[in-house]
């Protein structure tokens, strides 16, 4: 078990108004068995101690699925580029080696306006989820769960695309920060299954103008996303949206780029 | 050692529990409860804090209904209550594997799991909607695992003989959430909910005797706000973190509820708290959190330690590895011990068992604080492909924590703290005993008893959300004029400079240690004496402690940046500030229950073998405790527990 000295170089931006920088820190006697973000939390514990405003950053379960933790390591959302299908909270530190210097920012992106240091705001996620990405049935309407047989080779491809944790690496990695591979796997999640079909058409066509209008870029088929991604989402989500929107026009007899 | 001796009150308010056999009370209720029309709904304004399964489903289902809306959650989408990271699944009492399950088998299995300790009128209402809640979240879209039939599948859990748990791969509290989430989106979208995220509530208000609002910091500018209402729904969950280290969440706190306690409600039960006997051991003092490994595992995992002192310090120090001792030198004591549930045996009683056996110098990890979880039968019998079906998420996530892979070397597990039976006190309606204040999911204490089954979480936190807070809540809103009290009541105010002023306080105490390193003194010391096994002595030992550790708080904390903006110190200090006040109520419970029962367990009080000695004539009873004061005695009322359906039997699962 070894301890790793490392150099931190990291954003600290104090309110959304105020210009931010890179500072760089130090930080000493990291056991290699810590996580990144336990890291940071020494660091933290260090900075408070001495007098310092501590790096603030977002995490809460720290076991991968909650999505909240947001770091972009070494230019690279989340793993920092040293392992695949990790979240910021999953990485560790034997990754590293004694004496790196850690560049450390946030997910940057038109739509996540920065909040503080390296938080930001994901809230434009949730208003495409809000414009399409949901079955309307009310508490109570449901029939018997056995009812509707589904392909279990259906359902687990659903699943596949519903295992999204909503974090926004996608959008992160994207050069033209796009959501398109969040946004596909909610509408692939749906779409996919019988019980998604009566309102298919009329999701695809919301969320898409969602995701525009909140100024999210387009979809250049670079597949960052997919390499960022902690859960593996694929870009086949991507291809399946853009096929379900082209029907979803032709089916409701709008325009392409209405 | 000083006596304690508990003031004692002889009201109890009533549990509101209708009559009649346990299988008809729920219909009969909903035969008889009130309704309000759907244009008088919109009339009222409902509070819901916390947007996890529980305050999720209430939210979206209320708001379908009618009602006005206003949701509050800590994170930044409500997409990441802590729901989310439940694991392995939801009971349900549909019977799809016709291995002869039943509403009444589910409401048996569930009230003996929490050692006779649950009110059986909830428990029942619970198992009967079960099926409901699956169907909802199938029409939702939740992508449970299916057979090749294209029916729905289902797994094994402790404290059960048979299957009856619904799962989503690994991820089924995830699955289920996201279902919930959207359908508040969904009723979001539609301006039905007005959703406030990064939003901590602080205060409860009470105005005239009912919850009528509460006070909220706001996460980004650090305002301190009120919001009002007609009722107040607190869905926060539970105070795992009170031992610091946990499988909670890092934002996870007991705040809302000891807020709520504070102000009048009564608290239940605080000393059922649930260790988890699978998550990783704990590797290092700078460790933040502990990660679970979903019991779900323990289906074809093989529970076990060396049969030796020697050969477990040979493990330890690193001489030998598991995969070179034997079959006649590993003691699987779960199946030694309780041969018919084996390694499905309740979480309880597989925690303790664990320390028993590391306590016996038989623990392995470097610390000597943790037991094998070993796949190599299974993987032998199935083949690796089928375990990768099955648990590959959850191994691949114990290989990235440990650097070690299941298929080769068996997992390393140990007990934590992980889910809290105890909670705020609710009646059948799930009102608080402040009359307007509604508690769900974890928050209220009312269904599993002294110990809760895996799976069941799930499974009560959308039954309170979907199912029961709808029928009920229109009991409480037909007896009050909807708009009466509006944030210009003085009651607001008060609330809001009682607030200010303690957060001030904290600000201003510029101390020389941090919110965390006060907050890890308190976990060691309720962990060491507070957590698996108690006694008098243990308890006594941290009641006498746990003052000194308030006043360091108060003294010699130090609380960077200020109230203004962004602040997780703040944050951190605010919470903390409720654990050193609340920790102390969790030691009194403990060590006035003189018995053992479920997750309970007083080392004063067992069987011969070993087991858990419970005191029906004497503890029948929920505790719940009203407060007095920061450092003074809370007084005790009981609400005894009559079970008419079941018959009190010593829980046996061998």
């Amino acid at each position: 078990m070894a301890n790793l000295n490392l150099t931190l170089k990291v954003w600290r931006q104090d309110t959304p108004q105020s210009k931010g920088s890179i500072q760089t820190y130090q930080a000493n006697e990291i056991p290699e068995e810590a996580s990144f973000l336990e890291m940071l939390d020494i660091v933290n514990e260090g900075l408070v101690i001495a007098g310092q405003e501590p790096i603030h950053y977002d995490h809460d379960c720290r076991e991968g699925i909650c999505g909240m933790c947001s770091l972009t390591i070494n230019g690279v959302p989340h793993s920092g580029g040293l392992v695949s299908k990790v979240t910021t909270c999953q990485l560790h530190m034997r990754k590293f080696k004694d004496g790196d210097t850690i560049w450390i920012e946030p997910f940057r992106a038109e739509a996540f306006p920065l909040l503080r240091d390296l938080i930001v705001d994901r809230s434009a996620l949730d208003n495409i989820i809000a414009a399409g990405g949901f079955i309307e049935v009310r508490t109570g309407s449901a029939p018997e769960a056995n009812t509707m047989p589904i392909r279990k080779k259906t359902s687990e491809a659903a699943f596949d695309a519903a295992a999204c944790i909503g974090c926004g690496a996608c959008v992160a990695s994207c050069k033209n920060s796009s959501a398109m591979l969040f946004t596909s796997a909610k509408a692939a999640h749906l779409n996919l299954l019988p019980q998604g079909q009566p309102e298919k058409h009329k999701r695809v066509l919301a969320m898409v103008r969602q995701m525009d209008n909140l100024g999210f870029g387009n979809c250049t088929n670079q597949y960052e996303c997919e390499a960022a991604c902690p859960k593996g989402i694929s870009v086949d989500n991507i291809a399946k949206l853009n096929r379900d929107y082209i029907i979803a026009c032709a089916a409701e007899g709008v325009g392409v780029y209405a | 050692m000083k006596d304690i001796q508990f003031p004692i009150s002889d009201f109890m308010p009533d549990a509101c529990i209708p009559e009649g056999p346990v299988d008809q009370k729920w219909t009969k209720y909903k035969r008889e409860a009130k309704l309000i029309n759907p244009s008088n709904r919109r009339k009222y304004t409902v509070i819901v804090v916390g947007s996890g399964l529980a305050g999720g489903a209430a939210a979206a289902t209320l708001a379908e209904l009618g009602y006005k809306v206003k949701c509050f959650c800590y994170q930044d989408s409500p997409r990441r209550a802590h729901s989310i990271a439940a694991q392995g699944g939801i009971n349900a009492a549909h019977n799809y594997q016709n291995d002869g399950d039943s509403v009444y088998r589910l409401f048996y299995d569930t009230v003996k799991g929490g050692d006779f300790r649950a009110r059986e009128s909830n428990v029942y209402r619970l198992a009967e909607v079960s099926c409901n809640i699956i169907n909802q979240c199938v029409a939702q879209g939740v992508p449970f695992g299916r057979e090749y039939g294209g029916m729905l599948d289902n797994r094994s859990f402790g404290g059960s003989q048979l299957k009856r748990t619904f799962y989503s791969r690994g991820q089924t509290g995830q699955q289920l959430l996201l279902g919930c989430y959207q359908a508040m989106e969904k009723e979001i979208g539609k301006g039905n909910i007005e959703m406030f995220t990064r939003t901590e509530m602080l205060d409860l208000v009470v105005v005239d005797g009912h919850a009528k609002g509460i006070v909220v910091r706001d996460m980004v500018t650090g305002e301190i706000k009120s919001h009002s209402g007609d009722t107040v729904i607190v869905a926060t969950g539970g105070y795992g973190r009170v031992f610091f280290l946990s499988t909670n969440a890092m934002g996870c706190n007991v705040g809302a509820a000891h807020a709520c306690w504070k102000r009048g409600a009564y608290f239940a039960n605080p000393c059922y708290t649930q260790i988890h006997p699978t998550c990783i051991p704990v590797k290092g003092d700078y460790q933040s959190k502990l990660t679970l490994m979903s019991e779900s595992l323990r289906n074809d995992g093989r529970i076990w330690v060396p049969s030796t002192r020697e050969l477990a310090e040979k493990v330890r120090n690193g001489s030998i590895k598991a995969s070179d001792i034997p079959e006649n030198e590993r003691d699987y004591y779960l199946e030694r011990k309780y041969p018919s549930f084996g390694n499905l045996a309740p979480r309880d009683i597989s925690s303790r068992a664990a320390k028993e056996a590391c306590d016996d110098n038989r623990g392995i990890a470097t610390s000597g604080f943790g037991v094998f979880l070993d796949f190599k039968d299974a993987i032998n019998r199935m083949g690796k492909d089928w375990i990768a079906g099955q648990y590959g998420n959850l191994f691949e996530m114990y290989e990235e924590i440990t650097d070690v892979d299941p298929n080769d070397e068996p997992m390393m597990i140990y007990p934590a703290s992980h889910y809290t039976m105890g909670g705020l006190w609710v009646d059948y309606n799930l009102q608080a005993s402040i009359p307007g204040l509604h508690v769900l999911g974890e928050a209220n204490f009312s269904d599993h008893g002294a110990n809760r089954l895996g799976a069941s979480a799930l499974m009560q936190g959308l039954s309170d959300g979907y199912f029961v807070i709808s029928s009920t809540l229109p009991t409480y809103l037909t007896s009050i004029k909807p708009g009466t009290v509006t944030t210009a009541a003085p009651e607001f105010k008060a609330a809001e400079d009682e607030v200010k002023a303690r957060l001030n306080k904290m600000m201003n105490v510029k101390g020389t240690r941090t919110p965390d390193d006060i907050h890890r003194e308190l976990g060691q010391l309720m962990w060491d004496n507070v957590g698996m096994g108690r006694t008098r002595e243990s308890l006594t030992a941290a009641i006498e402690r746990i003052p000194a550790i308030r006043e360091e708080f108060w003294n010699n904390v130090k609380v960077a940046g200020t109230t203004v903006g962004m602040n997780m110190e703040l944050e951190k200090a605010w919470r903390l500030g409720c654990y050193v006040e609340f920790c102390e109520l969790l030691c009194y419970d403990a060590l006035a229950r003189e018995e053992s029962c479920g997750a309970h367990f007083r080392l004063e009080y067992q069987l011969d073998d070993g087991e858990a000695a419970r005191n029906d004539a004497e503890y029948a009873y929920v505790s719940a405790w009203e407060y007095k004061g920061v450092g003074e005695l809370p007084v005790l009322h009981k609400e005894p527990l009559t079970f008419e359906t079941v018959n009190l039997a010593v829980r046996s699962y061998k």
